[in-house]
């Protein structure tokens, strides 16, 4: 590969969910299999399992599978990244278990994910585990859909059945904050529109998966209007060559920062201007998400982690109490009145889920409000009350700064993930 | 319009930095786990960027088996010097005299399963609480399902199936006394990023990552290098070969592949048209399909 054009390709991180039947891992092995991503010692390692199960055929699938426990029971237990790249993009896929008792895991792949691929087999149409997985994309507000309509092979590769799925998953999809969805006819087990045009169907005019995920725009996925950066540490080098240095080191979580920019610091409320953006060595006229770097202010003010910069005229909203929807990690359910660490960009502060307003039924959407009992992989608008005012915006408006983890006191474990409403 | 997308490697070196920056965070003493290899060095030359201009606030840890390649133990002191960071070595050799561990015998004898019990003393007797290292998701498949910051318990152990989840760029290095984090900053990377990204920084990696002449004897399909560590058989026949190493390891278990890529770009197109993952020249991982995986568990690197 021509370096030059390595140093042009993009990133696009995409997450997909499935289980056992539906051709998931059929169609990660086939990506990875025809983009050549594949070596020759991991197809053997999968040869030599595949015979020791007795199987005829080459089991694709096992290329995806990770823990000896995974590849016993033959099914995926955590999320798996797996890397492919073609000359224009390089790719970062997130691959999850479908089952409803892994919803957890799902919500963890999609956390930072472009763009979710849902698959739908084409004799079925959309089922209850399709629903799920795209209510997960929608609550996760990836930005991109691309809905693979399956075992086109074994309809006919009809174009009325095609358009049956079509129809029924746009319906469906009506209840969803989708922005962009996409529909492509496949047949991962024979390759049909995932690399390579089908002969099959040349009814369908679009482009395949892999053209399709190596040319959809992503360039607007970040927040590039809302300026937030949290400071994650305070870089002070105590040598004679910089004795008043003082940066702050983050990562830009939206807008763009501009040296000369008027900066406002907040919780403080103190102002003051960029005076310089440092990268390394370099210093940048300006930068965007989501680049780390160090900014530089004109004025000694006390700043530290936690704290954010933006923008005089564009704040976040500063608030204890805090609506969102929370995916329950934990196989112990939260515990009456109980404090937990609340976990929001670079900052910490304890909280309480004061009041659970109703779970969901991510199979049907539906509301539960009879039913209030937490427990793992369940979805549930919850209000909480934090010690100090977060610096927040709801999640739709910035998957970063409107989004927040708990963490049990006691064990230290991540127990739940919340989106900002 | 101006784009303001960033490009692969931008993106990856950016999450790598903003990581690096979590762990002076949220840690109180921690190392980079620095083994002369090219990601352990990718790892060291990001903490550089992240920092400057102040220092690196971490020590390099080497867990030393005494199996090095010499060229690796000179390139680690140069650096050292260089970056003005400190050095914290542990030493195989004194496990083993201390009688912490035994010695492997046997003609594939070697001191890597040796190392985690080196490694955890280390950590432990100079109070770390958090180890940097260089491990990339696409090298092996246990390693595909480990997190950025991977926790391990009071004995070093990692829980693959209990792991702590990890969403948008939220990282928990919480944790009690006496335990410690393994983090990855490099997790997203490939080999091939790694390669291209020391190609455009123009990050000095040892000579043994270029193709050059050496006595080497053919043991389990590689080319094991002749040393005063391994055991010559009357049957094995020396060699003296052109080739370099894709990984580096211990003397004793890092195969070299047959190569004249005398330079980056050489290498670069090699990588690319490869047709066997890097660490199907490793003799460690060679021994059983879990091997990673159960090595890992234990607190393997």
């Amino acid at each position: 590969m021509e370096t030059e054009a390595y140093e042009k390709m993009e990133l696009l991180r995409f997450t997909t969910a499935g289980s056992v039947d539906d051709g998931k891992s059929t169609l990660i092995g086939r990506l990875l299999y025809d983009s050549k991503s594949i070596f020759e010692d991991q197809m053997e390692a999968v040869e030599r399992s595949s015979k020791r199960k007795g199987l005829e055929r080459v089991e694709l699938a096992h290329l995806t599978d990770g823990l000896k426990d995974e590849r016993e029971q033959g099914i995926t237990i955590d999320v798996a990244y797996r890397y492919f790249a073609t000359p224009k993009r390089k790719f970062i896929i997130a691959d999850t278990p479908g089952h409803i008792q892994y919803t957890r895991n799902m919500v963890t792949g999609a956390s930072t994910a472009n763009l979710a691929l849902i698959l739908v087999d084409a004799r079925n149409g959309v089922l209850q585990q399709t629903a799920r997985h795209s209510f997960i994309a929608s609550l996760l507000q990836i930005p991109h859909l691309i809905v693979c309509i399956n075992k086109m092979d074994l309809v006919d590769y009809s174009e009325e059945a095609y358009e049956k799925v079509v129809a029924e998953f746009t319906n469906f999809a009506a209840k969803l904050d989708v922005k962009d969805v996409r529909f492509i006819p496949i047949s991962a087990l024979y390759g049909d529109n995932v690399v390579k045009p089908s002969e099959n169907m040349k009814w369908y005019q679009g482009g395949t998966l892999l053209n399709t995920l190596e040319h959809i725009h992503i360039g607007s996925d970040h927040n590039l209007i809302d300026c937030r950066f949290p400071v994650q540490t305070v870089i002070r080098p105590y040598d004679d060559e910089y004795h008043d240095f003082r940066g702050y080191a983050g990562r830009i979580e939206g807008g763009i920062f501009k040296k000369g920019d008027d900066i406002l610091v907040l919780p403080s409320g103190y102002t003051s201007k960029v005076s310089a953006i440092h990268f390394d060595d370099l210093q940048l006229d300006e930068a965007q998400p989501p680049m780390s770097v160090i900014i530089e202010l004109e004025d000694d003010i006390d700043i530290s982690r936690g704290d954010v910069l933006v923008r005089p005229n564009n704040r976040p909203d500063q608030t204890q109490d805090i609506d969102f929807m929370m995916c329950w990690f934990n196989n112990k359910g939260p515990r009456p009145r109980a404090k937990y660490i609340l976990r929001h960009t670079t900052n910490e502060v304890k909280a309480i889920i004061r009041n659970i307003q109703y779970k969901v039924d991510i199979n049907t959407l539906h509301r539960i409000e009879d039913d209030k009992d937490i427990k793992m992989n369940d979805i549930a608008r919850v209000q909480v009350r934090t010690t100090k005012p977060l610096l927040c915006d709801p999640y739709r408006k910035n998957r970063i700064t409107g989004s927040v983890v708990l963490i049990d006191e006691t064990t230290n474990e991540t127990v739940a993930a919340g989106m900002i409403i | 319009m101006k784009s303001y997308q960033l490009n692969h490697l931008d993106e990856l070196e950016s999450e790598a930095i903003f990581i690096l920056r979590e762990v002076f965070a949220q840690f109180e003493n921690p190392v980079i786990l620095f083994s002369g290899g090219k990601d352990s060095l990718v790892v060291t030359y990001l903490a550089k960027k992240a920092f400057y201009p102040a220092r690196i606030p971490f020590s390099l840890m080497h867990v030393d088996t005494g199996h090095n390649f010499p060229e690796t133990i000179k390139f680690r002191d140069d650096l050292i010097q260089k970056l003005g960071v400190n050095l914290i070595v542990g030493s195989v050799q004194k496990s083993i005299n201390e009688g912490r561990v035994e010695e492997e015998s046997g003609i594939n004898a070697s001191r890597n399963v040796l190392q985690t019990t080196t490694l955890l003393d280390t950590i432990e007797e100079n109070n770390i609480d958090c180890a940097i290292g260089g491990g990339r998701r696409d090298e092996e498949k246990a390693r595909a399902k480990e997190r950025f910051f991977s926790h391990r318990d009071e004995f070093g152990q990692w829980d693959p199936k209990n792991q702590r989840p990890e969403l948008w760029n939220l990282f928990n290095g919480r944790k009690n006394f006496g335990e410690h984090f393994r983090v990855f900053p490099i997790s997203n990377w490939t080999e091939m990023d790694v390669w291209m990204y020391i190609q455009r920084e123009g990050i000095e990696i040892p000579s043994l990552y270029y193709a050059h002449e050496r006595d080497v004897i053919r043991r389990n399909n590689t080319w094991i290098p002749v040393s005063e560590f391994i055991q010559i058989r009357p049957e094995d026949k020396v060699e003296r070969k052109i080739l370099r190493f894709r990984t580096l390891g211990d003397i004793t278990i890092t195969g070299g592949i047959e190569s004249d890529a005398d330079n980056l770009p050489k290498i670069i197109a090699e990588v690319a048209a490869a047709r066997r993952t890097e660490r199907g020249n490793r003799a460690d991982d060679m021994r059983s399909e879990t091997s990673m995986e159960d090595r890992k568990k234990e607190g393997y690197f």
